[in-house]
């Protein structure tokens, strides 16, 4: 804590202990032969209780000159101060002293409560690297601030040191931990020649890299800096009740006035109605409201910042919360994007991985995301070229290899060359058929595999309160519609072209909110050709895939380690958020209005009044504080729970 | 030009009201001042930035003594 809470605190605790001196000897003061012409002397009791008042408020008092001499009247301090002697003014010494005692408490507790969660919540982000080890060309070790790396600089990241920078192994063997980064409990194997990232933790091995990015550029900054800017993009909440504050305090003010002045001409007991006005003041601060929101929001920033989601605002957290459909792309999204061999079909008489492979020996070096396919599936390497080979557009293509005929193409090709085939139907799939010397040998399966926990995130999506999920893709209708089958997904666009989804996104945003209600549309990408569609939704989600720019500038929330099932956790964290929001300024305002009331009608007296203004603050403090421990919010994610152990 | 300054604000309401008097100075466009991270950014015109944020500080002054704005 700050040198200047620190004094507050001892000169709080001082006069706490004066304060309860003073007050034992009033009350007992008879007792301890003390003159009752002086106990019921009005002036000298006032003095002495004007020592721990003086010594715990001078802070406040001055702040209240100044906000004099600056015109700001509504000024907490001068609000507090004008109460307090108001309350000595008509004779409560006792309650004046104690007011300001139990104000300065509660400022201290405040202080340090938000300090506690504003440190916890930057400790999530503790990723920033301290330092970098430059390899110099004589073979020395610099240690150099990570700003000081240039790109091509070699650095050395010892066993357990965080990368500084950006860049690509050129030697050594580890296991890196990208936890802090992705939320992502296991280690990544990186070897020489893998690009790693900045803020990731070294394992067990040395390793030299090659810095590819300064450090302003790396990933590990471009994340702190969208954190901290996170928490300037407010909510509509947070706007809703600064403005309220902006009325709240001027309102009871001037009702403090009103209570003041009328009754006291009608009933002329201007004591009793000047005290209870001084209540008013007490409960005018709107700071349990302002802080609570914004504070909120924080944690569940940072709530979802620990599982690898990082959420661009408050305001995105917030639109999460209502989050009404979820349009999804397909290939890269809830699938892997990558083609892969699934099975095979051989003819009678072959085996699978000589179909296999005569089909990748004829593929030769062609680049065709099917052809890379089913030469990984055969484990055939690259550079082997067939004698001939003659593409048939369309249909696929005809090679000479090792001497032999090979066929390889779709079902047309096999019947424009009367070969005599097995035709599959799969319509998830591609169907590739191979035939060799006028002979079937089979149909090879390939499609792009669908994530695994892809069914799982969009049921536990559906458990989240999300209506409906609706998949866009450019991709054949009878895949789109298999895939989509396999994930429950409820609604399919295909064959649509990247304009078209921009086109769809609207019509799904105009139908999910007739007439202006709440329901948000959120669309889920892979980041590379969908920024038009990420900025159009309510909420753009990219899948990060650590480093990729165009995704980290779209979206609005992006998921580092591309698990699906981060949504619905980010869906119960703002929920969750919103719900604690709410809680808190409906607490705040429903005993502030209730003191208020109790306070005019002279049930409540000054000790109601300072808890109604420092109690409400602390326990909204405290309730805003839980949603830090959200731990695994759907109970499914492999969170990884002592990370702040390391 | 938009940039960041680290500062001190000791409540949540003062944050809300140092925005408030940072945003009518000529030539902001934009100003946030961030009680949970004790961060401020303003957003001004390039040319006067500088002699910009001399009375930003000075407009933080007068609405909330207490306030620190580290302008380095």
């Amino acid at each position: 804590m700050t040198k200047k809470w620190k004094r507050e605190r001892r000169n709080t605790i001082i006069a706490l202990a004066l304060f309860a001196v003073l007050m034992v000897l009033e009350r007992a003061g008879a007792g301890l032969g003390i003159p009752r012409s002086v106990l019921a002397n009005h002036w000298i009791i006032m003095i002495f209780y004007l020592v721990p008042y003086l010594i715990v408020g001078a802070p406040v008092l001055k702040k209240a000159v100044l906000g004099i001499v600056h015109l700001q009247m509504f000024d907490e301090s001068f609000l507090m101060t004008l109460a307090t002697i108001g309350a000595f003014a008509t004779g409560e010494n006792a309650e004046a002293c104690a007011v300001m005692l139990f104000y300065q408490v509660g400022e201290l507790f405040q202080q340090y409560a938000v300090g506690r969660s504003r440190r916890s919540i930057t400790d999530l982000m503790e990723i920033a690297p301290e330092f970098a080890h430059i390899q110099r060309e004589d073979g020395s070790l610099e240690t150099v601030d990570p700003d000081e790396v240039r790109i091509g600089d070699v650095l050395v990241v010892k066993p357990g040191e965080k990368v500084p920078v950006d860049g690509v192994i050129l030697e050594g063997d580890s296991l890196i931990d990208t936890a802090a980064l992705t939320g992502e409990s296991v280690p990544r194997r990186g070897k020489a020649g893998d690009s790693i990232i900045s803020g990731c933790i070294n394992g067990e091995g040395a390793l030299k890299i090659r810095a590819e990015k300064e450090y302003d550029d790396s990933t590990v900054a471009r994340i702190l800096e969208m954190v901290e800017e996170a928490a300037d993009k407010k909510s509509r909440t947070e706007t809703f009740i600064t403005r309220f504050a902006h009325w709240y305090t001027p309102i009871v003010v001037v009702g403090a006035l009103a209570l003041a002045l009328i009754p006291s001409i009608i009933t002329k007991d201007p004591a009793t109605w000047i005290y209870r006005a001084c209540t008013f003041l007490v409960i005018s601060c709107p700071c349990a409201l302002v802080i609570s929101v914004p504070l909120s929001f924080f944690g569940g920033i940072g709530a979802a910042s620990r599982i690898g989601v990082l959420v661009k605002g408050s305001n995105f957290l917030e639109l999460m919360a209502h989050l009404d459909t979820v349009v999804s792309d397909k290939t890269g999204t809830l699938t892997k994007g990558e083609f892969k061999v699934q099975s095979t079909e051989p003819a009678p008489g072959v085996t699978p991985q000589r179909l296999l492979e005569t089909a990748a020996r004829a593929e030769g070096l062609s680049t065709h995301p099917i052809a890379a396919s089913i030469r990984q599936a055969a484990g055939v390497s690259v550079g082997q070229n067939p004698e001939e080979t003659e593409n048939i557009s369309g249909k696929g293509l005809l090679a000479k290899v090792g001497g032999h005929a090979v066929l390889v193409g779709n079902a047309g090709l096999m019947k424009d060359y009367g070969i005599d085939f097995v035709e599959t139907k799969d319509p998830a799939s591609t169907c590739v058929y191979a035939a060799e010397d006028g002979h079937f040998l089979g149909a090879i399966l390939i499609a792009d595999a669908v994530k695994p926990e892809a069914a799982a995130a969009v049921a536990a999506m559906k458990r989240e309160g999300v209506r409906k999920v609706v998949m866009l893709t450019g991709d054949r209708k009878p895949v789109a519609d298999a895939v989509a089958e396999k994930l429950g997904v409820d609604e399919v666009w295909s064959e649509l072209l990247p304009g078209d989804k921009v086109t769809k996104v609207e019509k799904i945003l105009q139908a999910s909110r007739p007439a202006g209600g709440s329901a948000k549309v959120a669309f889920i990408g892979d980041g590379i050709n969908d920024a038009p569609v990420l900025t159009r939704a309510d909420v753009g989600i990219a899948m990060g895939s650590m480093g990729s720019d165009a995704a980290i500038e779209a979206a609005d929330i992006v998921i580092m380690d591309d698990d699906l099932r981060r949504i619905p956790a980010v869906v119960r964290i703002a929920r969750k958020t919103v719900g604690i929001s709410w809680q808190n300024i409906i607490f705040a305002l429903a005993v502030k209005v209730l003191i208020l009331i109790l306070g005019a009608l002279g049930i409540a007296n000054m000790w109601a009044a300072v808890f109604a203004d420092v109690g409400v603050a602390i326990l909204c403090i405290l309730n805003a504080m839980r949603i830090l421990a959200i731990k695994d919010p759907v109970g499914e994610i492999g969170v990884p729970a002592a990370r702040r152990a390391a | 030009m938009k940039k960041r300054f680290k500062c001190e604000v000791d409540c949540a309401n003062c944050a809300a009201k140092m925005e408030d008097a940072i945003k009518k100075i000529d030539g902001v466009n934009d100003a946030t001042v961030s009680f949970m991270t004790q961060k401020m950014t303003v957003d001004a015109d390039d040319d006067r930035f500088d002699e910009i944020m001399q009375k930003a500080v000075k407009a933080c002054k007068r609405v909330e003594p207490d306030c620190e704005v580290y302008l380095k």
